[in-house]
């Protein structure tokens, strides 16, 4: 049995130690926004946070984060509230497909965490392990720019 | 018999076989309507308005019949109607609506057809007509091609026209007064004294009329809605985590599967399952076609299981490994593989025997379409129903194919499309969809979501075919003067009408699309296709034919024009013919500073330009040659499509073509061991990173007076521009694809 926090809320968790967060995710919470697309930490489509820092989902086993706190996509904003990365996202209609943008936006939020107002470079560098299909990167770049002109924002306030 | 199946015994009508056989079908026929599917599906309250509109007490939806993989189908089509009906754009729902007929797809038969975009002559007119008429009577609903817009702007717009009017009729009766003074805003109409009615609370008085079948859509320039940038329905979805994919679906009692089939894809000829079936969580597993499916109370299990089942597999049934294979490419340049000589003009003979010859060489590879949502769809078999949820390409055939193999009629089978995490023509099958029906069957009563691993995605594509050209030119008096390209792969259409169970007659046009029908007049000028035989079955890849002849075509027309000693963007201008197509290369010439001082050195350009989808896309590529290797550091892009209907939308679709066909050109290739994928996962086909992605400047033309679509076009000149490019940076000319076997990438 692992204790952990999943957005805030503590949840327990039944399940074999070896068992990748993705899945206890997806499929013992039922929370779907972090997606399975490779399984071994290459397209970055499962990214969550874990204690603050990015994590590929489907590397870490649960039976690693007893007492930890996850945050995933669904912990950031609702539809009608999205939190300001997400607005970013949504102002500069970045998603196609839509499928990794859940693990773009959580990465992130770890990049803007580290790096307030980052460089080209930083979001070259950070960002890298995030696999976009359908080619949508120039519009990440402009959200991650735009998210972090807004964090700024909210935090001077 | 389904009518599909007696459309199926004629054989699909494709190529020069085509026209005669279409005749049969009648013109009268052709232009009966098809029922409207919709009033049996709807509740109590609920009316229909043509196949496109519902309207109930919460407003109207739009049915946006084509599948939403990514390119904004949804949205694009369902504006077309909200124009029309002057709807509120951020309170119209959008749904994909049943499997039917009435959703056929007019104009992606007509790709099919042997005349090139730039034929606007009878006979190629007609043709295009007789795709309509075989797309509806084998009741086509596709989405591909780059058609989804195309097909339906006409019919659309109309739809919503006529369900405006039916409404304006209503409304004067119901108040007395004449429809002249009516006019129609935000989802109601307006009284003379301003009151507003609307349309829901006039459905029901409206929905006795009869549907006028010449209402008039708007002129563009009354438009509020389209060619505006416009926010996608399903933008806020998709940025909060709350988008539901099939692999998403979650139901009431539902188990978790996977397969695991050969990766080879030869038959089975035995397994031990003992110890998968043994693991904690594991419910059932079922013998599917060439492997095993294994149900389990969790994903994670399921996909545990499947690996420890030891498969004692067949060979393939094709050439085992990839030098072999190309050995039977390379021995396809033959008169009886000959599939198709759709281009030959002037004196070529003469032509070589005056300038000076040049000769090359080029290879292009499979690649797999790897969605970033692995192949998923669940199933659920009860009382006597079958449900299925999935994203897919051909809903009608999926649902008939199921009905099949569940032993069920097709109206016993409810379909639902969802929205697919990627496709790029993967979703064209029906493979994933069987296994689901097979594991229902063995788990009855109860919702079975089948998801593959990213191992079997990949090895279980069905690829862009691997592709060699041969080109024979020659130039002279610093111009090209001959151009002979021999182009040999294999038929995509037979291999995957084939498996979709309809025979095709006739030349496959997609061996050489892409190449065949370019608008340039050269003096002397043939294009001529050899059919590989069948080996790794293959299928329809982002832009097709033209993702391969893209890169064929303009790789050798700039080593001509490098040999003429001429410039690659003002030897295309003058040779190109077609006005359309001028401006667009002009553009990408004027976006790119293309005439003004040379890059320095180390920098190099490269163009490329390719008619495809009946969409003249240019494309410049600027690359740096440094330390780490080759950087992309800009890319302009321009396209001609008639009219943009969201240029939000059309930026994104034009970018990301940009980087499907750069990244794959870089670094993406599949090889063959054994009759299986060397690269079974993504680190082994990367596609381009981010850290990669250049500036992409986008410029939409519309000079022209069809609607085109935009999610194919961009890809197949991005290749070409791109070695065109590192060969002006190094002088090193690339004819293999991926450019990474030959150069390193920063």
């Amino acid at each position: 049995m692992i204790r952990l926090k999943v957005n805030g809320t503590p949840r327990t968790v039944t399940a074999p130690a070896d068992m990748p967060l993705l899945w206890v995710l997806r499929d013992v919470l039922r929370l779907t926004g972090t997606k399975y697309g490779c399984g071994i930490g290459h397209c970055g489509a499962c990214t969550v946070l874990i204690d603050g820092a990015r994590a590929n989902a489907c590397l870490t086993t649960i039976g690693s984060l007893d007492g930890a706190e996850v945050t995933t996509i669904e912990g950031l904003g609702t539809p009608a509230a999205p939190h300001p990365v997400q607005a970013a996202w949504i102002d500069h209609q970045v998603a196609q497909c839509g499928y990794c943008q859940s693990g773009q936006i959580m990465a992130a939020m770890d990049l803007l965490a580290q790096r307030p107002d980052p460089t080209d470079q930083d979001i070259a560098d950070f960002m890298w392990g995030n696999i976009c299909r359908c080619g949508t990167y120039p519009r990440i770049r402009t959200a991650i720019r735009d998210a972090a002109a807004r964090l700024r924002a909210e935090t001077a306030e | 018999m389904s009518r599909l199946g007696r459309i199926a015994r004629r054989t699909f009508l494709l190529g020069s076989a085509a026209v005669a056989g279409g005749v049969a079908i009648g013109y009268w026929a052709w232009k009966r309507p098809v029922a409207n599917p919709l009033p049996a599906t709807l509740p109590e309250g609920a009316h229909a308005f043509t196949p496109y509109v519902v309207i109930d007490a919460g407003g109207v939806r739009v049915i946006a019949p084509r599948a939403e993989v990514g390119q904004g189908i949804a949205s694009s089509l369902a504006a077309l109607v909200a124009e029309e009906m002057d709807l509120d754009w951020p309170t119209v729902r959008i749904e994909h609506g049943p499997p039917s007929g009435a959703y056929y797809n007019g104009k992606v038969a007509a790709e099919g057809f042997p005349f090139a975009a730039t034929d606007s002559g009878m006979l190629a007119r007609g043709a295009r007509g007789l795709g309509d008429a075989v797309a509806k009577f084998a009741d086509l609903q596709i989405t591909g091609g780059s058609t989804s817009v195309a097909d339906a702007f006409d019919k659309m717009r109309q739809a919503g026209a006529a369900a405006r009017a039916v409404l304006l009729s209503a409304a004067a009766e119901r108040e007395g007064v004449p429809r002249s003074g009516l006019r129609t805003e935000a989802g109601a109409v307006i009284l003379p004294d301003g009151r507003r009615v609307p349309y829901p609370a006039l459905a029901e008085l409206a929905a006795g009329r009869d549907i006028p079948l010449d209402a008039e859509p708007k002129a563009p320039r009354d438009w509020r809605l389209l060619g505006r940038p416009m926010q996608r329905h399903d933008i806020i979805a998709k940025s909060t985590g709350t988008a539901r994919y099939a692999i998403d679906m979650d139901l009431p009692d539902m188990v978790f599967a996977t397969v695991r089939t050969n990766p080879a894809r030869g038959g089975l000829n035995g397994m031990d399952a003992d110890a998968a079936a043994a693991m904690p969580g594991v419910l059932k597993i079922v013998p599917v076609d060439g492997g095993a499916g294994v149900i389990a109370d969790n994903s994670w299990t399921a996909m545990q299981a499947a690996n420890a089942i030891d498969f004692s597999w067949g060979p393939p049934p094709f050439p085992a490994d990839s030098a072999t294979m190309w050995e039977q490419v390379a021995a396809s340049f033959t008169e009886d593989r000959r599939d198709s000589r759709l281009k030959d003009e002037g004196d070529l003979g003469a032509a070589l025997a005056e300038g000076e010859i040049v000769e090359a060489e080029y290879r292009v590879p499979y690649l797999a379409h790897a969605p970033l949502e692995p192949m998923t769809a669940v199933a659920r078999l009860a009382d006597g129903r079958l449900d299925l949820w999935t994203g897919t390409q051909i809903p009608v055939f999926a649902r008939d194919r199921a009905a099949d193999r569940a032993g069920l009629d097709a109206g016993a089978v409810t379909l639902h499309v969802l929205p697919a995490g990627g496709s790029f023509g993967r979703r064209l099958e029906d493979d994933c969809i069987a296994q689901a029906v097979d594991l229902a069957m063995a788990m009855p009563g109860r919702p079975v979501k089948l998801t593959w691993s990213r191992e079997e995605d990949m090895a279980r594509d069905f690829p862009r075919p691997m592709a060699m050209a041969r080109g024979r030119g020659a130039v002279s008096g610093g111009r090209v003067t001959g151009f002979d390209l021999s182009v040999a792969a294999q038929s995509v259409t037979a291999s995957q009408m084939g498996r979709l169970g309809m025979p095709v007659a006739g030349p496959d046009v997609t061996i050489v699309a892409g190449a065949w029908d370019q608008p340039y007049a050269m003096p002397a000028c043939r294009v001529t296709g050899y059919r590989v035989p069948e080996m790794v079955p293959v299928s329809s890849w982002r832009s097709v034919g033209a993702s391969m002849n893209g890169f064929f075509h303009e790789s050798f027309l700039d080593e001509l024009i490098h040999a003429a000693g001429a410039d690659p963007l003002e030897e295309r201008l003058r040779l190109i013919d077609d006005p359309l197509s001028r401006k667009v290369l002009e553009a990408v010439g004027e976006m790119s500073g293309w005439a003004g001082p040379r890059p320095a050195d180390g920098i190099g350009r490269g163009v490329a330009f390719t008619l495809s989808f009946g969409v003249p896309t240019a494309e410049i590529v600027e690359v740096r040659n440094t330390e780490s290797g080759i950087a992309i550091d800009r890319v302009w892009v321009a396209a001609e499509v008639g009219r943009i209907i969201d240029p939000i939308n059309f930026e994104n679709q034009m970018q990301g073509g940009v980087v499907w066909g750069l990244g794959h050109a870089m670094n993406c290739e599949l090889t063959f061991t054994e009759g299986r994928p060397d690269q079974n996962q993504l680190n082994l086909f990367e596609g381009m990173r981010i850290g990669q992605c250049p500036e992409i400047a986008v410029h939409g033309l519309e000079n022209g007076d069809t609607v085109r679509g935009i999610g194919e076009p961009p890809v197949p000149p991005a290749a070409p521009a791109l070695a065109n490019a590192i060969f002006a940076a190094t002088g090193q000319r690339i004819r293999d694809l991926p450019l990474w076997n030959a150069v390193d990438f920063a």
